[in-house]
């Protein structure tokens, strides 16, 4: 058995898979970021986007697949200078590397911003972002529009947001791509056919991602699509600290979508609730003091209605009638024993004055027989004479 | 408060339509200013309008739906 003076060769299928271990095995490799400008761009029916990135001294060449196209939708033209992040991966057959992007944007986030600031200052310089021109949010829109993507996650969170809060309103959807080349006009379209439905609030949203995925919302177009909304509108574009000129212009910002529907949403079911409770205890009381005042007012006039009545009146003459009556009564039994009194005292006056009683003391009445005349005195004493006394009388002559 | 003339059946209002008047009724019973009779029918009314709303709060489904061109369809969102 000879052994190998040299190692034994290695197929080339073999020599490929080490490669390819070597860089799918090198974490570099499998999140590479590369800037380069693309050139060789094809965009075949497929789906798929293949391009070479080069730069003065190399080319890489890149692919990326229909999913990742779909998703995040990349602005890509020949010549523009890009940053594409991704893995390197072999491809065996033709003994050729390649990068498999996921993700690519224009390059210089620098001149985005720059960008971004500049058209920022024009609108602003126009009024279009003035405090007084915000207009007021309905606190219980009836119909809400809604422009988003149909397919994101933005629109289930509002929806669900919007359901849980006040079932009570009705959703109207203009779906819209919100990132990528087509998003601007797609959106604008999308705000001018909801506001002909005429909605009573347009909500304008989309989920987070990078400056680049947020574009959209900063294009003049949609912003001034928003500013030009007969509908009040709230933003919920990306996350509490994404800004966009669509933020700016629109009448109020929402940190998120959930957050969007949320302020669509300010009197909630439970509001209506607990109103309606209150409405109907409103009801219920006044009606029952309404009541128990008449029952009360009822009562009174009764009152009145007896004081004035003749039967009242009747009572009062009879009771009137009785008193003068007892009055008289009264006055006359007065009267009479008054006179009986009098009576009484000149009857003991004339007793006093009855010569009978002066005869029952002893005194004697003395009168002439001759012609009956009283003697008063000695010198009328003559003849006979009769004496009268207390039980008879008899007659006597003087003697001296 | 003037009565209406042609008063729909409550059942026919709008969650809306149905509070609104519910909360004219409310008033015109503050005011005190309408007669006995008139007050009980329109607690009758008001009770009426608060069935009414209750049911709706009650049962109340979001409706959601999708503009396409400029018809309205009706929404099917994808389940989870």
């Amino acid at each position: 058995m000879q052994t190998e003076l040299f190692p034994r060769a290695l197929t080339v299928s073999q020599l490929t898979l080490r490669i390819r271990k070597l860089l799918e095995d090198n974490p570099e490799m499998q999140d590479a970021r590369v800037s380069g400008e693309i050139s060789n761009l094809s965009r075949p029916a497929s789906g798929h986007i293949y391009f070479t990135l080069k730069d003065k001294g190399a080319s890489l060449r890149c692919v990326m697949w229909r999913s990742d196209a779909q998703r995040t939708r990349p602005v890509l033209q020949e010549g523009a200078a890009v940053e594409a992040r991704g893995k390197i991966v072999v491809y065996e057959p033709q003994g050729q590397y390649q990068l498999v992007a996921n993700w690519i944007r224009p390059q210089g986030e620098g001149a985005l911003f720059q960008e971004f600031l500049r058209l920022k200052s024009a609108l602003e310089a126009e009024g279009l972002f003035d405090a007084e021109s915000k207009r007021e949010i309905p606190e219980f829109p009836k119909v809400i529009g809604v422009v988003t993507s149909a397919t994101g996650a933005a629109l289930r969170d509002m929806l669900n947001t919007i359901r849980r809060r006040q079932p009570l309103t009705r959703v109207i959807l203009a779906a819209s791509p919100v990132q990528g080349a087509d998003a601007p006009p797609a959106l604008v379209n999308a705000l001018e056919a909801l506001n002909r439905q005429k909605p009573d609030l347009i909500l304008i949203a989309r989920g987070g991602g990078s400056l680049e995925d947020l574009w959209a919302f900063n294009d003049e177009r949609v912003v001034r699509a928003v500013a030009a909304s007969s509908a009040p509108t709230i933003s919920g574009v990306g996350h509490e600290t994404d800004f966009t000129l669509t933020d700016f212009v629109a009448d109020l910002r929402a940190a998120t979508p959930t957050a969007a529907a949320e302020l669509a949403t300010a009197v909630s079911r439970d509001d209506l609730q607990a109103e309606l409770t209150h409405q109907s205890s409103r009801l219920v009381d006044l009606t029952a003091s309404r009541i128990s005042d008449s029952r009360n007012l009822l009562a009174a006039l009764t009152a009145r209605l007896r004081y004035y009545s003749p039967a009242r009146r009747v009572q009062l003459e009879n009771q009137r009638l009785d008193e003068m009556t007892r009055r008289v009564a009264s006055a006359l039994t007065h009267r009479i024993q008054l006179q009986a009194f009098r009576v009484d005292g000149l009857s003991k006056r004339l007793g006093a004055l009855n010569p009978e009683n002066v005869l029952a003391r002893g005194y004697a009445v003395v009168t002439r027989v001759a012609d009956g005349k009283l003697v008063r005195n000695a010198e009328q004493a003559q003849g006979a004479l009769r004496v009268r006394v207390r039980d008879g009388e008899f007659e006597v002559e003087r003697v001296s | 408060m003037a009565k209406a003339k042609s008063q729909k059946l409550a059942e026919e209002l709008t969650y809306e339509e149905a509070l609104v008047e519910l909360e004219g009724i409310v008033a015109a019973l503050e005011e005190g200013e309408n007669p006995l009779e008139e007050a009980i029918q329109l607690f009758e009314r008001g009770q009426a309008l608060v069935k009414r709303c209750g049911a709706l709060l009650e049962s109340a489904q979001l409706k959601v739906q999708k503009l396409v061109g400029e018809t309205l369809e009706d929404f099917e969102e994808e389940s989870e």
